[in-house]
């Protein structure tokens, strides 16, 4: 894939930064609302990105946030180094969380956030090596207003 | 070009371009050219925060003048609940509607009244609610322009009930015009407003339709003349003049006001922009789902700190609590009767009459590999800025400068950071220039024989 006719754009997000949280997402709404994309698929992409910066903020150490757009889609990556995920399987399950008893207080921990990332996009990969961190392959299509 | 109508205006003659009104513009919607400030149509939602910011008055809302009324035949005052905040404690509404008379209106209309009408709708329409929630509240016209602006997904979690004023001046035209046999447009409906945002809610509504009001005047520019006509009003006792006040509608001239009166649960009240802007992109990312209502107001702590009111905020907001608190002591409950509104509200007497749309921002490009490509520049020029927002070049931050770039509307120059950076690229153009004609670096002996 060429970057050539596309923006990318990279962001860090830190764990345990709850302060920040949800800066990257935003930013990235941001940037596609000045594109002019659909606000539809804006929505959906800031929804799947947040959730993925949370549970960065959440259960990593720190991750790199690549966003991608060409004319036809919204790729985003995030790569994170934290303690990865035993079984994917059981994590994307809705209602399954690990969160901390804090973090439930603060609202999060209902285990809808994976779910959610999957529903919003249009195509999901998930792949962990426990002890080494998790990677997210998110794309949207641009050309499907509203199918979702 | 002139699209969108708002309700300020500024003066150039009294602009001499301090950039207060473009730093506290929440939408960056105003630049520096030639040493004056401009404004950018689409981006402005009429918060009224530069006017606030204006240290030369140079930023003029645009409301009625008094001397409007004389065009209609019989005229009527509907003040904002939150003109009961600007007086003592001692003056109650029922004061302050005599004096309106005074002043010249054949008759003063408590809105206050109509607002715990339509707080009573607010209620109905969160009961049977089945969609994405929490419903917003539209009392601020500022927080449904931020909304057309810059949540378009949001527009439909707007509560659909129209506004207390236009169900007021509707309802009044209808009666009077019956009762004293005049046509409706002889009737000047006059809302006097704490804020600018509510001309523009009366030019150009919202919701594309067309408003029942005739006009707004300032609070500010109607408070001395009331204040004197105010005296010669004969005052009544303190109990008789709490006993006409509804209770459910004097809330509306602070932030929390609506929540507080009807108990509601699980709501949030919110004020200030940037408050708002972080509660609204928490609701955007589905977060927030279990509220059921948001009151937001755009001036900090609701209407009573509007631009155009004069007392100190914190008093006024202080006075309408009181109020509500000594109500509520009381049991007081001056309010409509629930069995009509019900009949009311099923013949969506209090629903907005015409259907709200998003405003998106213009962007970048209408070809979306254009915009692309045009995003991308930006970054890239945004990057070789100094990002310390300055301001000298006329945006209001690096980042919007490079999108001005972008959008040919600044040159990369106008930053003064470029400065020497183009000196240095001109001095070597100019000495690559010199090189190929004069001999490379000069020795002493020369330098010394140039000199004589
Ligand atoms: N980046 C990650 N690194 C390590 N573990 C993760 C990561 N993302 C998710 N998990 C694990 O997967 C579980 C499910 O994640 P999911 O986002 O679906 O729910 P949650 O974060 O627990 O709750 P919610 O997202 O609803 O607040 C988490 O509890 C956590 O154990
Ligand atoms: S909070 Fe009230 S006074 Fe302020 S802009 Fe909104 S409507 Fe006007
Ligand atoms: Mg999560």
């Amino acid at each position: 894939m060429s970057t050539e006719n596309g923006l990318s754009k990279r962001f860090e997000i830190t764990g345990g930064d709850f302060g920040k949280a949800g800066e990257v997402s935003t930013k990235i709404k941001e940037i596609l609302q000045e594109i002019g994309i659909d606000s539809t698929i804006i929505r959906r992409t800031a929804i799947a990105t947040y959730e993925a910066e949370m549970n960065v903020v959440m259960y990593a150490k720190k991750a790199e946030l690549t966003l991608h757009l060409t004319p036809t889609k919204i790729s985003i990556r995030v790569y994170d180094d934290g303690p990865g995920i035993e079984n994917i399987e059981v994590a994307m399950q809705e209602g399954f969380s690990t969160a901390t008893d804090e973090m439930r207080e603060m609202g999060f921990g209902a285990g809808l956030g994976l779910p959610n990332i999957k529903k919003n996009a249009d195509r999901f990969k998930i792949s962990s090596t426990p002890g080494k961190g998790t990677a997210l392959d998110i794309t949207i299509y641009l050309n499907q207003a509203g199918k979702k | 070009m002139n699209q969108y109508f708002h309700s300020i205006r500024i003066d150039p003659e009294k602009c001499d371009g301090r950039m207060k009104c473009m730093r506290v513009c929440p939408t960056q919607a105003i630049r520096i050219r030639n040493g004056k400030a401009v404004m950018i149509e689409e981006k402005c939602i009429d918060c009224g925060e530069c006017i606030t910011a204006c240290p030369n008055g140079a930023i003029i809302p645009l409301t009625d003048p008094f001397g409007e009324l004389t065009k209609f035949r019989h005229t009527v005052a509907i003040p904002s609940p939150a003109l009961y905040a600007q007086f003592g404690r001692e003056i109650l509404p029922d004061k302050i509607l005599a004096g309106l008379k005074k002043l010249g209106f054949d008759d003063a209309f408590d809105l206050a009244f109509t607002c715990g009408e339509v707080s009573f709708a607010i209620q109905e329409y969160l009961r049977e609610h089945k969609g994405p929630k929490p419903l917003i509240s539209n009392a601020c016209p500022t927080v449904v322009r931020l909304i057309q602006v810059k949540y378009p997904d949001l527009i439909d979690q707007i509560i659909p009930t129209n506004t207390p004023r236009e169900i007021a001046s509707r309802d009044i035209k209808k009666k009077k015009s019956k009762q004293y046999g005049l046509k409706e447009k002889e009737i000047g409906a006059f809302y006097l407003t704490p804020c600018p945002v509510k001309m523009i809610s009366i030019k150009q509504p919202a919701e594309k339709g067309k408003s029942h009001l005739d006009g707004a005047i300032s609070i500010s520019d109607i408070y001395g003349p009331l204040l004197s006509a105010m005296e010669s009003v004969e005052k009544a006792s303190y109990k008789k003049a709490l006993e006409s006040i509804c209770i459910l509608g004097i809330g509306w001239a602070m932030v929390g006001g609506i929540c507080r009166t009807l108990r509601l649960k699980n709501s949030l009240a919110v004020s200030g922009l940037n408050e708002i802007i972080k509660v609204f992109d928490d609701i955007e990312r589905g977060k927030l789902r279990n509220i059921d209502f948001i009151e937001a107001y755009s001036c900090p702590q609701g209407c009573v700190g509007g631009s155009l009111t004069v007392e100190n905020l914190y008093i006024s907001y202080n006075k309408i609590l009181k109020l509500i608190e000594t109500l509520e002591y009381e049991k007081i409950k001056a309010c409509p009767d629930i069995r009509e509104l019900r009949k009311l509200y099923k013949q969506k007497y209090f629903f907005l009459e015409g259907k709200l749309e998003p405003r998106p921002i213009k962007p970048l490009d209408e070809d979306l590999g254009k915009a692309i490509k045009k995003r991308k520049e930006k970054e890239e020029i945004y990057e070789t800025l100094p990002k310390i927002d300055c301001g000298a070049c006329g945006s209001p931050t690096c980042l919007t400068f490079a999108e001005d770039v972008v959008k040919g509307k600044s040159e990369l120059t106008d930053c003064i950071f470029e400065l020497p950076q183009r000196f240095k690229e001109l001095s070597q153009e100019l000495c690559e220039l010199l090189n190929k004609t004069a001999p490379l670096n000069p020795t002493k002996s020369e330098l010394k024989k140039r000199k004589k």
